[in-house]
């Protein structure tokens, strides 16, 4: 307790106002300011704020993305996975920050669920590799997908959209693709091989 | 209750300027630096592209936990508007069977802190479109009226373009163009065996330093961020400031203009009552001259809402055109999968801020069956990846073979994925055509009778519907864009929009380039203002943003608005010295 609460503590007990509850005489901690990120305006600071701070996905159903998501973009040679770039954590930010995407994606996840269990008789996040890939695979291509899992695809392409664009945006998405913009430069055109690969010229 | 006590500035100020973007940044600009002591309002807060505090210029996607995705701004995290086509406390309404979207800036510069840059002066038959064609009307000035203005402004803010000898699209005073990138010189080789001119873009961005106040462009394509050297024109950096700077300037942020005051006697304006947005206190600053910048439809409202017994219809609106002939740039759009640019070889193509080439209206409407013609404008490129890279992937992998000639079906998982992302990169074009619209005088905004703001601020109501002339334009742009795509070897993306959709004409509002509300015209039973934008009711009233324009070309309007406004600012002080004002 701060010495100024304590004396305003005590100042209220000498007054006979014995029956409040102490804690309450104890005021807030002052709140620390909100540090605003150079480029945000103070409302979007406080926005973003309050979704990081919120929880949207079940630990079960983070599971299951992530597993998901590494399925979808797994470390390769060229680059790592889609977890080792952080797009589980990308997700749930993007579903709270979107509501629309809400209830595909835990719907989604629980459609999963209940397929694995008419299959195997258990989650998704407990079944062997061969066991997810199964279902995976009877999801993943929309044009030979059996109209039965048409719901399926439709969960799948949204995570599939979802881990792309996770991973594309991020520091090992940029080196994966060989992005080399976003930096002061000089343009001078088109390198000169590259006009010649396409028999383009500035003439 | 001081709360209650309207606050007044004491001073009378020469001239009090409501908005702080093109038009006012440009007002407050040229009558600070000729003596006059200004008041500059604007209803937002300040913005500095220089100041860490505000910068996104550079930021990488990931600095955004949203990945720079549109939710909170409608072009995305890191780009400089703040504000959008609805803001929070300020609503704005339709008639029924009617549809306008209107963009609103809240902050020092307005719109230009994140526009396209697109600096094209209008043509001597953009002046006079009625009576070369006998619909639509004439201003009631001349390019020749303009033609200084045009020229001191290219020089005042810096444009690059190119030589041409367009007779309609008149050359100016340019800095040299950047090179076409690679997608640029595929789209002027198709353009060029269709008889399509592309040619280079005309942007107000710094491809040489033209003074020590500003930089040069470094190239990283994102004026729509706003430029931490001033490399890009901005109203806030390249006039707000330099006003403020001379000593003649009071900028006043977070002062939301209620109403223009009069004095009933001799029917002048004696200044402006505003809300203090951080306050809410009521306040009043005087001057002898009011100039409204404060965008098309806002200066419209503000006169409409100044109403008093000497003005029952609003201020200056003897006429009752205010708020009528409000019309923005058509807009139609498609892209297109060039498949020649797959796994194409990295560097860095950033370039400046958007398109180094476009085509500018090439045909002769009395040949084709719509009035008014449009200019394409090009994107496309290895650009930075953000919110929706790679989204939609199964609708493009299952349709072109890998790099080792086997084809796989569409959609998937698996390093392939990561393959598809490489291979498809920096593989799209887009095409979007920005037209003239025919102004009507049923298309308008007019004030609510049943709403208003948080500030108390009675709201508007439009009324807009695009005409059959704005259609046909529009599938004649879908048209060219499919030659287009079809002569580059590229495979169009997505249906193309029929005639139900309109072919694809965007709703009014959405292209950003309202304008004409407060008309200018040699009559005043029929216009607001003269040809120097001056109320013709109310002589030391002037409006410089695009409210006055009679139309609007295919020209995207801010370098107009900056001409216009440096006119009329040379007119105040030629009318001050004369002792008219």
């Amino acid at each position: 307790m701060k010495r100024r609460d304590t004396l305003k503590s005590i100042a209220l007990g000498s007054l006979g106002m014995a029956t409040v509850p102490s804690t309450d005489l104890v005021a807030a901690p002052p709140e620390k300011p909100l540090p605003i990120p150079g480029g945000r305006q103070k409302s979007e600071a406080i926005r973003d704020a309050k979704l990081m701070a919120e929880k949207f996905f079940t630990p079960h159903e983070l599971k299951t993305i992530t597993v998901l998501c590494d399925i979808i973009l797994p470390a390769d040679q060229k680059s790592g996975s889609a977890s080792q770039a952080g797009v589980p954590a990308f997700i749930e930010f993007m579903a709270k920050d979107q509501p629309v995407h809400q209830t595909p994606l835990r719907g989604g996840l629980a459609w999963l669920d209940s397929e694995s269990r008419k299959r195997f008789n258990k989650k998704f996040v407990e079944l062997t590799k061969p066991q997810q890939i199964e279902i995976v695979d009877d999801i993943a291509y929309p044009e030979q997908a059996k109209p039965q899992y048409s719901q399926g695809v439709a969960f799948f392409n949204k995570m599939r959209d979802m881990t792309l664009t996770g991973f594309y945006t991020t520091r090992m998405g940029f080196d994966d693709l060989g992005y080399v913009g976003n930096t002061p430069n000089n343009w001078e055109g088109v390198p000169e091989e590259v006009l010649k690969q396409y028999g383009l010229s500035y003439e | 209750m001081s709360n209650f006590h309207i606050q007044e500035t004491p001073e009378v100020f020469d001239v009090i300027i409501v908005g702080s973007g093109a038009g006012g940044g440009m007002a407050a600009y040229q009558l600070s630096k000729a003596g006059a002591k200004v008041c500059l309002l604007e209803a937002g807060g300040y913005y500095d592209p220089a100041d860490p505090k505000y910068i996104t210029q550079l930021k990488f996607p990931w600095e955004s936990p949203r990945r720079g995705a549109s939710t909170t701004r409608p072009f995305g995290d890191f780009d400089a508007a703040w504000g959008g086509w609805q803001l929070e406390g300020e609503p704005y309404s339709a008639a029924p069977g009617t549809e306008f979207h209107w963009f609103r800036s809240r902050m020092l510069g307005g719109r230009t802190n994140h526009w396209g840059r697109i600096s094209l002066r209008f043509g001597p038959d953009d002046f006079r479109r009625g009576t070369l064609t006998g619909i639509g009307d004439d201003w009631p000035i001349t390019y020749d009226d303009v033609a200084p203005y045009y020229d001191k402004v290219d020089k005042l803010i810096g444009i690059f373009g190119s030589k041409e000898g367009l007779r309609n699209e008149p050359d100016g005073h340019f800095l040299p163009a950047p090179k076409p990138r690679l997608h640029e010189l595929m789209l002027k080789k198709a353009g060029k065996n269709l008889g399509i001119p592309v040619i280079p873009s005309r942007l107000s961005i710094l491809t040489k330093k033209i003074n020590d106040e500003r930089g040069q462009c470094f190239y990283c394509s994102q004026c729509g961020r706003a430029c931490q050297v001033y490399a890009d024109f901005s109203s806030s950096s390249c006039l707000c400031k330099p006003a403020v700077k001379t000593g003649n300037t009071r900028l006043i942020n977070g002062a939301m203009v209620r109403e223009v005051l009069t004095d009933q006697k001799t029917g002048l304006c004696t200044g402006v009552s505003y809300v203090d947005t951080a306050t809410l206190q009521e306040r009043t600053v005087r001057g002898k001259i009011v100039v409204l910048a404060a965008s098309s439809c806002e200066s419209a409202r503000l006169l409409l809402n100044s109403k008093s017994a000497r003005f029952p219809n609003g201020l200056a609106n003897s006429s009752g055109v205010i708020g009528k002939y409000l019309n923005d740039s058509t807009g139609a759009s498609r892209s297109a999968f060039i498949p020649a640019l797959m796994n194409r070889k990295r560097y860095n193509e950033d370039g400046v801020g958007g398109m180094h080439v476009y085509t500018p209206w090439w045909l002769d409407n009395k040949k084709l069956d719509f009035p008014r013609g449009y200019h394409i404008e090009y994107g496309g490129g290895m650009g930075m990846p953000m919110y929706g890279y790679g989204m939609g992937i199964h609708g493009m992998n299952g349709k072109y073979a890998y790099t080792d000639g086997k084809s796989l079906p569409s959609g998937g998982y698996g390093s392939r994925l990561k393959e598809d992302a490489r291979r498809f990169y920096g593989a799209y074009v887009g095409m979007a055509g920005r037209g003239e619209p025919i102004p009507l005088e049923s298309n308008y905004c007019e004030i609510d009778p049943n709403n208003v703001d948080k500030y108390g601020i009675p709201t508007l109501r439009f009324h807009y519907k695009w005409s059959e002339n704005e259609v046909k334009q529009a599938q004649h742009m879908q048209d060219t864009f499919e030659e287009m795509i079809h002569e580059m070897g590229g495979i169009a993306l997505g249906n193309k929009p029929g005639k139900e959709q309109n072919y694809g004409l965007e709703a009014p509002g959405k292209i950003i380039h309202e304008i004409g509300t407060v008309r200018m015209g040699s009559d005043p039973k029929k216009s607001a203002l003269n040809s120097f934008m001056q109320g013709h009711d109310v002589k030391n009233l002037f409006v410089v943003d695009a409210a006055p324009f009679v139309t609007q070309g295919d020209k995207n309007v801010t370098w107009t608005i900056l001409a216009m406004s440096m006119r009329t600012s040379d007119y105040i002080i030629d009318q001050v010295k004369q002792k008219n004002l």
